[in-house]
């Protein structure tokens, strides 16, 4: 996206690679990566986006006092009052400010994604390095495993597990993302394993007598977590839109919760009596949240992967 | 070719045995933790127990391993698989067969992802080309970032969305008034039509196609640019061929590969996003019976669908590796 910037960036980073300092070859991996990255505004803006939701889902006080579940916070009477220049985001059909709604609904998508990205990471890495690691037999049956797990769609895996529980919340929507979710960690994590593998200062460390423990701790985990990285930035994003689409089918959150799929779900019955901003203003949340973190995958990825440049 | 058709189908059999196997594990423990859905469906007001115990029965719940946490109920699955294999999907609370349920509305929904995966395959390789031929020009930039904001679009709020502004605001006045012509209205409709089968489905099909469209897009720039590097467009422009035969007999076949596997996994995203949008423009196919069926509690309608579906994915998949084999010589002789 931001092209022109990272030509100029290109071109000018030929003489400061002259005048030596932290530039040119003696870069790491990773101080390769920063110096990519501060050049490019679309990782700023996206940054900055990220650490404002984040910031909203774990402290959503500081941009609304009053939580819309408190005793005394909706008046029925102010129902569906559409935007003014007093209240420039509206009340909700339960008469809760919308602005206050939105920003303590941030926290429940926020955190099952968090939760999600925690579990697959952990399950993908580990099963992942396991299979690229040791080969063979572990490598076909864990391989077989996430064809399995591959074959049966991710929503309607979902809806199944989801639809039998009774009462849904953090920790059911979390684990059922989680088990139809690790897999694409896995097979990630198993391709940039098999790669790291075959580099020479594997061998070397073998030859030094380093134990498979040791080599995998030291110096797979590290050269290979990269793609890793990237997919979980994604991933962030996209299990923040997986459960607002659950919660949107009814198979999510369930009232009183607060959260940005019911107010969805609210806005598009009453769309059609003119409340317009009962739908846009959590769908305008969702696209931002869901945007930033997948630029800043993107952003991640490009800076990750040299051959990109 | 025989010899690759036969290995994938024999590759085939245990993912799909796994896959339905995994959908009776995710189902069963779930019934085993938090009790049988018979009950969940009268809540409170529960029949009394004679009641629930036949609906057990009709249902296919009485068997006792499902009162045994952690335990997998193999022998309920092998019977279910004969089931599956007489075409018996069960029934709904209301008594009817999932199969026919299914049956009368399967073709709407195929008319619809008919429509979503002509226009993501032919949009998403159009503008996919536009941008690779102009690699870092305007045209490029611009569809990068349009895809990624349609990618960070899901499809419940798209669909809602468009609703909105398409249906709506856009929509209803078309539809009111003299000028336009009638099927510019019906394109952008609100809901299904039953007086326009095709017309009608044209905006959810946009919807539950566009995320798949920024995908395809993508997919066809990077492996368009890839490919046009590579030696032998090289040799064909040095034999003096035009540009345009170029790209399109030589580099635009090599590098639709991709996106012909990607087809594949996209008819499983599709099959779950057709849930959302004729839930959301309330298309009577599939994918509203399922939504009607989670609001109304109907367990068995759900896995019933969900397994077909599964069956469905499976199976179209499976027909686009062996599409895809047949596309590249350099599979078959792995």
């Amino acid at each position: 996206m931001s092209d022109t910037s990272a030509a100029t960036a290109a071109t000018s980073a030929e003489p400061a690679g002259a005048s030596g300092g932290d530039s040119g070859s003696n870069r790491s991996l990773w101080g390769d990566v920063r110096y990519e990255l501060v050049r490019k505004p679309v990782f700023w803006v996206s940054l900055v986006l990220v650490l404002v939701v984040l910031a909203m889902s774990f402290a959503p006080w500081l941009f609304a006092s009053t939580s819309p579940n408190e005793s005394g916070a909706c008046q029925l009477t102010n129902a569906r009052v559409k935007p003014t220049w007093d209240k420039p985001f509206g009340y909700t059909r339960d008469g809760c400010d919308m602005w206050s709604s939105l920003v303590w609904g941030t926290g429940k998508s926020v955190n099952v994604a968090i939760m999600v990205t925690i579990g697959t990471v952990i399950l993908g890495v580990v099963t992942g390095t396991a299979a690229g690691w040791f080969g063979g037999f572990t490598d076909t049956i864990i391989s077989r495993i996430t064809d399995v797990f591959f074959g049966l769609p991710f929503l309607l895996g979902a809806i199944v597990f989801l639809a039998i529980f009774p009462d849904r919340n953090i920790w059911t929507i979390s684990l059922v993302l989680i088990i139809l979710g690790w897999t694409s960690l896995t097979r990630v994590m198993r391709g940039s394993v098999l790669s790291t593998k075959q580099r020479d200062y594997v061998d070397a460390a073998r030859a030094l007598g380093a134990s498979d423990l040791f080599i995998i701790r030291k110096h797979i985990l590290a050269n290979s977590i990269a793609p890793v990285i990237v997919l979980a930035t994604i991933g962030l994003g996209s299990y923040i839109g997986a459960e607002a689409t659950l919660t949107f089918l009814g198979v999510g959150y369930q009232r009183p919760t607060v959260s940005w799929g019911l107010l969805v779900n609210e806005g598009q019955t009453l769309v059609f009596a003119g409340f317009s901003h009962l739908l846009i203003y959590p769908c305008a949340f969702i696209v931002v949240t869901v945007l930033a973190f997948i630029l800043l995958g993107d952003v991640l990825r490009d800076a990750l992967d040299p051959r990109s440049r | 070719m025989g010899r690759y058709v036969a290995r994938r189908l024999i590759q085939f059999l245990p993912v799909i045995l796994g896959t339905l196997f995994l959908l009776h594990l995710l189902s069963t423990v779930t019934i085993q933790v938090v009790g049988d859905p018979v009950r969940a469906l009268f809540g409170e007001n529960a029949p009394p127990a004679a009641v629930i115990e036949q609906m057990q029965v009709q249902y296919g719940l009485d068997d006792p391993c499902l009162q045994q946490t952690g335990n997998p109920c193999v022998g309920l699955f092998v019977d279910r698989l004969g089931q599956y294999l007489q075409g018996d999907f069960g029934t709904n609370y209301r008594g009817r067969p999932v199969t026919d349920l299914f049956l009368e509305r399967v073709g709407i929904t195929l008319r619809m992802q008919g429509i979503a995966l002509l226009f993501e395959i032919g949009v998403g390789i159009f503008i996919g080309v536009l941008a690779g031929l102009r690699k870092d020009k305007f045209i490029d930039n611009f569809v990068r970032m349009a895809t990624s904001l349609l990618i960070a679009v899901p499809v419940f709020v798209a669909g809602s969305l468009a609703v909105l502004f398409l249906g709506l605001k856009i929509g209803l006045p078309i539809r009111n008034s003299d000028w336009a012509p009638d099927w510019l209205g019906q394109m952008l409709q609100v809901g299904y039509n039953s007086e326009y089968p095709w017309l009608s489905l044209v905006l959810p099909g946009i919807v539950l196609g566009s995320f798949s469209l920024a995908a395809i897009a993508r997919l066809t720039r990077t492996s368009l640019i890839e490919n046009m590097r590579a030696d032998y467009v090289r040799t064909a422009r040095a034999k003096g061929l035009t540009t345009r035969r170029v790209v399109a007999i030589h580099t635009l076949r090599n590098s639709l590969i991709p996106v012909v596997t990607y087809i594949g996994i996209d008819i499983g995203l599709l099959l779950g996003g057709s849930l959302v949008t004729e839930g959301i423009f309330n298309v009577p196919g599939i994918g509203l019976l399922t939504f009607q069926a989670i609001q109304s509690n109907d367990t068995p309608v759900i896995l019933g669908v969900v397994t077909v579906l599964t069956i469905v994915f499976l199976v179209s998949s499976l027909l686009v590796d062996i599409l895809y084999a047949a596309l590249d010589p350099r599979i078959r002789y792995e």
